[in-house]
């Protein structure tokens, strides 16, 4: 897959001295979904304001479908559609109003067929000729959705776009996500929620301090970073650890009736053979034991802490 | 050129205009009336006549350009502060629009708003005294001009903003007393000869003279001189956005 996105050396300082983006380097595939997990302040706005053209990099260079977003920004941007993190929104314009705006401002002609189906997709099509201060906050952030796909755009920046979201609409947010990935768009999400990533992405980047810290494959990403958790469920209760068993730094759990050890699947031994010996030498038996992955949430604040 | 954009934010800004007609249109006029009751008739009824004219015509140009001006100001910067304070601005720098783009649809609608504004306190002007427009070509040239080029002061103003106060501070505490010591209510040869001088270094003195001789071709100072210094600040304002676009002054940092 070519890159629809390639940011090279990109480098953003505030006038107030602090650096927002360190040397970022990133290529975003045509057709996948992208998303760039990061604790808060680690950039991942400043990085999407400047592909965008909110905000003027400091050093680097994007291009955009192969085009400079700064001496080519018109063919770059009209590539793009973005739905920011806050609600921002014209209070006294109808939703119909606002979202053929978006569409004047991109500079493509009326389809007033076009706007219908985004609405009807949306679930806005009855709240079309409704001031957009009336709706609620998911309606409105759906409004922004709109806005951003009115020009029909190759690329979707979506910052953040479930945050204060119900989880019914949440969902229904994804399913969105999924079917404009059907049609062709590539799809750059931030989030906080590790779940939406996990549930939603091709691949994963992680941004902290400015620095893109990894991307990876979501499955390669899982399996290479994932540890794993071994539960024993015990016959019987058990009041301390045997000392022979201080080695595997073992969590005895639920009143000594379940035995937890962590391990690591990339680790060269996972040590549980021998730990299943050295229980059955120290006569500790157990009916029943199951393992977990652990989820990309633990991937994310591992790494997040070490970087 | 991205004409879809322009006509886009033109007509966005122009529907906000009729939304609002009533503080739009209809207050500045009822201003405007009082102060033809007030000016014209309370205090005008003692002053017999200015250069010829009677003094109620003679504040008609002075009283126009008081309200294009402020009203150009107010527009314009309200127009991009606005989108600034509640964060839509970001389709705006996002979309495939040049800086001349963007500032051609709002100072473009700001400007008309106050032309119209201007056009409809002359009719009202009319209602109250007798009025004959000499040169209503350079009548309307005057009027267009200054409308763009304070609708493009007020752009900056609404840029440099960083709150509601800042956006008011400029108008009230520089442009008011501008307007009103730059002869919208006397001719400045009525001044000591001081404050004759002083009076020249005030830019709006040269707008309402020039303006004014377009209706009855009396002038503080010469009409070329008055075009002179309204291209010469419409060229400094210009100079300006090119800056804040070029360095993205409080829109990009």
């Amino acid at each position: 897959m070519s890159s629809i996105i390639s940011v090279a050396n990109l480098s953003k300082t505030y006038g107030s001295g602090f650096k927002a983006l360190k040397n970022v380097n990133l290529d975003i595939k045509r057709g996948e979904i992208f998303a760039l997990l990061g604790p808060n302040g680690a950039g991942k706005t400043t990085l999407i304001s400047i592909i965008c053209g909110i905000a003027n990099p400091s050093e680097g260079r994007v291009l955009v479908g192969g085009e400079d977003i700064q001496t080519s920004y018109r063919k770059a941007r009209s590539l793009i559609g973005l739905v920011p993190q806050e609600l921002h929104t014209d209070a006294f314009e109808s939703v119909w109003a606002t979202v053929s705006f978006s569409r004047g401002l991109f500079g493509k002609p009326k389809n007033p067929a076009h706007i219908e189906k985004i609405l009807k997709d949306l679930s806005l099509w009855d709240k079309k000729d409704n001031k957009i201060i009336t709706l609620s906050g998911g309606m409105k952030r759906r409004v922004m959705i709109a806005k951003a796909l009115s020009h029909e755009p190759q690329i979707l920046f979506l910052d953040e776009p479930t945050a204060g979201v119900d989880v019914e609409l949440r969902k229904g947010m994804w399913e969105v996500v999924r079917t404009l990935q059907q049609s062709g768009v590539t799809i750059i999400l931030t989030t906080h929620y590790i779940e939406e990533a996990e549930e939603m992405a091709d691949r994963i980047g992680v941004i902290n301090k400015g620095e893109i810290v990894l991307v990876e494959d979501k499955t390669t990403l899982m399996q290479k970073l994932g540890k794993k958790r071994l539960t024993l469920h015990l016959q019987g209760k058990l009041g301390a650890l045997p000392d022979g068993l201080a080695q595997y730094e073992l969590d005895l759990c639920d009143g000594g009736a379940t035995l937890v050890y962590d391990y690591d699947t990339k680790g060269e031994r996972t040590g549980i053979t021998s730990l299943l010996s050295d229980l059955r030498a120290a006569g500790i038996r157990f009916n029943d034991l199951d393992t977990t992955q652990s989820s990309l949430e633990d991937i994310f604040v591992d790494l997040v802490r070490t970087s | 050129m991205n004409h879809r954009a322009i006509r886009a934010i033109y007509l966005f800004e122009m529907a906000r205009t009729w939304r609002t007609l009533l503080q739009s249109i209809v207050s500045p006029v009822v201003s405007t009336s009082l102060y033809f009751v007030v000016f014209g008739a309370a205090i005008g009824s003692r002053i017999s006549q200015v250069e010829g004219v009677s003094y109620g015509t003679f504040i008609v140009p002075g009283l126009i350009m008081l309200s294009v001006l402020t009203q150009s100001i107010a527009n314009a910067s309200f127009g991009i502060y606005f989108p600034k304070f509640t964060g839509t601005i970001y389709e705006i720098l996002s979309a495939p629009i040049s800086y001349f783009e963007i500032v051609l649809g709002y100072v473009g609608a700001a400007a008309t708003k106050s032309i119209i504004l201007g056009l409809i306190i002359l009719a009202t002007a009319g209602l109250f005294v007798p009025l004959h427009i000499h040169h209503p070509v350079w009548m309307l040239a005057f009027l267009v001009l200054t409308a763009v080029t304070f609708s493009l002061f007020g752009f900056i103003i609404g840029i440099w903003a960083d709150g509601f106060e800042k956006l008011q501070m400029i108008p009230m505490l520089v442009v008011t007393p501008l307007t009103f010591l730059g002869g919208s209510f006397y001719s400045i040869d009525m001044l000591p000869p001081t404050w004759r001088t002083v009076a020249l270094l005030n830019p709006v003195v040269y707008l309402i003279s020039g303006f004014r001789w377009s209706f009855y071709e009396i002038a503080d100072v010469s009409v070329s001189v008055s075009i002179g210094m309204t291209a010469a600040f419409l060229v400094v304002c210009l100079a300006i956005i090119w800056w804040i676009f070029r360095t993205g002054y409080r829109l990009k940092n």
